[in-house]
């Protein structure tokens, strides 16, 4: 690091410059240059990052306590009215509870799925790179565009499930009519686009398990699903958790695939499958134009989402207090095994 | 000057060397090849990632009538299809081509410029000294965690004062920099730069901005290509803001998929055929850039 104080450069500049005064000037220049580029090349993320996200999510709170209509603009102050309005509706209500359901309809199948993928990749593979691009697919498809061909999937009359349903001697099941039903469909979506992305930070995670351990449990009489559950799942504990967090993050936020699930978008007529950010989204944009509680439902969605983040950090804390090799595996869920 | 030669040079058996680790790691893994089982499960999973693209190429070739009598008109997609992409990219009320456009624009100029200010900021954290690096990079990663998305009342607000509305520039200024991407190159940066590199860089008389230009930007390559491919993708897929600033006069390729809907959602081929022809030109570029995003992932990168 003494190179990036100026006096190394000095020598330098000495041998080529012969008059002192003009060496005395790009000594001055050449200590501000190491003074001042570190924040200059910092300075374009943070300014920008000021302006267009950390300026309008406190912005946010401000626009929560005024009547602000769409159109019309700032109105006057109205303390914590917003907030006590959209409290007292049962649709913003209805709307978290759809999005809880809906998160964790899609979450839990799909860390279960990608973890079983994963193990399948993790073996000694013929054409590895091809079967992990394979899995990789869905993740280039936008969400809209897998919104629109699963809802065709999932149509109520002559869609491809309701189809072989019938065919096995089921009844057909109201995708657009029952609460569930609606769920499961949408969480359906999330989860074929991100199994595969999961399932490959999974794999990255399992090739860090030093093999050493693999040996061990061989000796010790362990088979193959044995060992998966008593040697890999332990190992990659805190990459599960990892993966929960961002699937937490990005679940309490679902908006394109309600918004394609029918031509109106809005969750259906009696908002059976509304999530928050759809509500949000049409506090602001639909009929109300009211940008004053579409923001109050922006905080309080912001407030759940750390709210539920510092729960998992905790909960990350412990259990990687409590791993035997926490080191390892909470590398690989950073860096994977590069 | 030498030095890019020297960051070749030095580069070159870092990265053979971690190419080596990860084979040994492989290889050691069993030295039994996998059954068929695997294969066969493998399989299926693939089956299940694909079918969905098939069957949209199946939709897109039948009949509207028929798609509403049978969930499966015919299990063959067919040439009709290209009637469909050619109403699709003629129809006035979708603006195709200007999707396609709008789509690229955005996509090139904002992962150019993540790339490029996460490299700037990545480089400054990991091997520069300066007061107040370690509370500045902390805040860096902890905004990783909150969603910014939830700001965008005030976003808007300030898009309508700026007259950027149905603008591209709405879209795109509001995601110039990331978080992640500063934490990703920092990361990056600070394992695999050596400082040796910067000091003979230094010592050879090289300003501090050449310094970042000739050693830093060709050693960070790897990563800025990955952090590029995954920015492109994100930005190719959303859909979320660009509701909300943009129209249907001036769309991207998401919003082009919302048109469809609402203005053709009787004609089921039609709209599925749009479907596909949207998602074909991220599926082309796919084919070529897949296993980088696949290296990516595995090396860390986190959902965005």
């Amino acid at each position: 690091m003494a190179v990036l104080t100026p006096q190394r450069s000095a020598p330098d500049a000495g041998a080529a410059g012969r008059e002192p005064r003009r060496l005395g000037f790009s000594q001055r220049l050449g200590r501000w240059d190491v003074k001042l580029s570190p924040y200059l090349y910092i300075s374009p993320f943070f300014i920008l990052f000021a302006v267009t996200g950390l300026f309008p999510l406190a912005y946010t709170a401000y626009v929560s306590v005024h009547d602000w209509s769409l159109l019309g603009g700032q109105g006057d102050f109205v303390g914590l009215t917003n907030f006590s309005d959209v409290l007292a509706q049962p649709t913003f209500w209805k709307s978290l509870g759809n999005t809880l359901s809906i998160f964790v309809l899609s979450s839990v199948p799909q860390v279960l799925v990608a973890i079983t993928i994963a193990a399948l990749l993790d073996q000694n593979l013929r054409a590895a790179t091809f079967w992990r691009m394979g899995v990789l697919v869905p993740y280039v498809v936008a969400p809209v565009a897998v919104s629109m061909i699963f809802g065709r999937l999932f149509a109520d009359q002559y869609g491809l499930i309701n189809s072989i349903l019938t065919l096995i001697g089921m009844d057909p099941i109201a995708w657009h009519g029952d609460r569930l039903a609606s769920h499961l469909a949408i969480a359906t979506m999330v989860n074929y686009r991100w199994t595969g992305y999961n399932a490959l930070i999974f794999l990255a995670a399992m090739q860090a398990v030093p093999r050493e351990l693999y040996e061990a449990a061989v000796i010790d009489g362990a088979g193959r699903i044995r060992q998966f559950f008593s040697v890999t799942v332990p190992q990659i504990r805190a990459t599960i958790i990892f993966v929960v967090i961002t699937s937490t993050i990005g679940g309490l936020q679902i908006f394109d695939e309600v918004r394609m699930f029918d031509v109106y978008g809005l969750g259906g007529p009696d908002q059976n499958w509304m999530t928050t950010v759809v509500y949000l989204y049409d506090l602001a944009w639909g009929d109300q134009h009211s940008l004053g509680r579409a923001s109050a439902v922006a905080w309080l969605l912001f407030l759940l989402i750390i709210l539920i983040g510092l729960i998992n950090f905790l909960v990350t804390r412990r259990i990687s207090t409590s791993d035997a090799a926490p080191k390892t595996t909470r590398k690989s869920s950073t860096r994977g095994n590069a | 000057m030498s030095s890019v030669a020297v960051t070749a040079q030095t580069a070159g058996p870092a990265a053979a060397r971690a190419a080596a680790r990860r084979r040994a790691r492989k290889s050691s893994g069993g030295t039994r090849r996998a059954g068929w089982i695997v294969y066969t499960l493998l399989g299926i999973t693939l089956l299940i990632s694909a079918f969905p693209l098939y069957f949209t190429l199946l939709l897109g070739s039948s009949d509207p009538v028929e798609i509403s009598r049978n969930a499966v008109p015919q299990w063959l997609p067919d040439t009709s299809l290209f009637t469909q992409f050619a109403t699709v990219i003629s129809s006035t009320q979708i603006n195709f081509w200007t999707a396609l456009t709008n789509s690229l624009i955005i996509a090139v100029l904002v992962s150019a410029s993540v790339v490029l200010f996460s490299t700037l900021a990545g480089y400054s954290f990991a091997k520069l000294r300066f007061r107040g690096r370690g509370p500045l990079l902390v805040f860096v990663i902890a905004t990783m965690a909150v969603p910014t998305q939830l700001g965008v009342i005030p976003l808007y607000i300030l898009m309508t004062d700026l007259h950027w509305i149905g603008k591209l520039q709405a879209v795109i200024v509001p995601a110039l920099v990331t978080a992640f991407g500063v934490f990703w190159m920092t990361q990056y940066l600070s394992e695999s730069l050596p400082y040796e590199l910067i000091e003979a860089a230094r010592v050879d008389g090289a300003s501090m901005i050449r310094t970042f230009w000739s050693i830093a930007l060709p050693a960070a390559r790897p990563a800025a290509a990955m952090l590029g491919l995954f920015t492109f993708v994100q930005q190719w897929t959303n859909f979320f803001w660009p509701s909300i600033v943009l129209n249907s006069n001036n769309p991207t390729l998401p919003l082009v998929v919302k048109s469809l809907q609402s203005n053709y959602f009787v004609d089921y081929s039609l709209v599925m055929g749009g479907v596909f022809l949207v998602t074909l030109p991220l599926l082309i570029i796919f084919i070529f850039v897949g296993k980088q995003l696949v290296a990516g992932i595995m090396q860390g990168a986190v959902k965005g």
